[in-house]
């Protein structure tokens, strides 16, 4: 079975995979967890925003 | 003379002391962690942390192969194709069911291919993370 992701929508999921991981494993409590994953999915997701804008800028 | 002998066995002291306890667990955890992604976590009891890892992990590396990313071999040749090998290698038992099926020979026509081969890499990064933190439960450096 193939899947075709758009661009975003790989990135989206990426994020939000590896914050979960991060936030499990980087914190000790379960609401630094929960904290701590929101902030790393914020930035994965916020980073892909900015690095989408960034190039549409270049481009002009 | 007597103080330097003194001093070493202290020394020797403080390392033992400072050393993590080796015990069953802080083994057997990390290597099933490694093998099985989660369930280090699990074996020691932590549920809701075990799945959550089991599912981000595994749901990631399906996802890589269902983009049709590719999977590297340790004899790749390039400095690269050795680190996606390391990379790949974190996920344990499932690079070796990969492996044995044949799958994840990755597609160069479509450019999410791309991003299926760094799924698979990441998964794998993510599971040896996992498999550190498993570990530090384990020796009680983590509730």
């Amino acid at each position: 079975m193939t899947i075709q992701l758009s661009h975003f929508s790989a990135a989206v999921l990426f994020a939000l995979f590896a914050s979960i991981v991060f936030g499990i494993t980087q914190r000790n409590t379960t609401r630094e967890m929960l904290r701590y994953g929101l902030y790393c999915f914020a930035m994965f997701a916020g980073g892909v925003i900015a690095a989408g804008w960034v190039m549409w800028l270049l481009r002009r | 003379m007597a103080n330097s002998t003194t001093d070493k066995t202290k020394a020797a002291e403080g390392l033992k002391t400072d050393a993590p306890p080796v015990t069953t667990m802080s083994v057997v955890a990390p290597a099933i962690a490694w093998l099985i992604p989660g369930a280090g976590h699990l074996i020691q009891k932590r549920w809701g942390r075990g799945l959550l890892l089991m599912a981000s992990i595994v749901t990631m590396f399906l996802l890589g192969l269902a983009l049709e990313g590719r999977v590297y071999k340790p004899n790749g040749g390039d400095i690269l194709d050795m680190l996606g090998f390391v990379g790949n290698v974190g996920a344990g038992g499932l690079y070796i069911v990969t492996r044995a099926m044949d799958w994840g020979k990755g597609a160069i026509a479509h450019a999410t291919a791309d991003y299926g081969t760094k799924y698979l890499i990441v998964a794998g990064l993510l599971n040896f993370i996992a498999a550190a933190d498993a570990y530090h439960i384990a020796i009680g450096k983590k509730p």
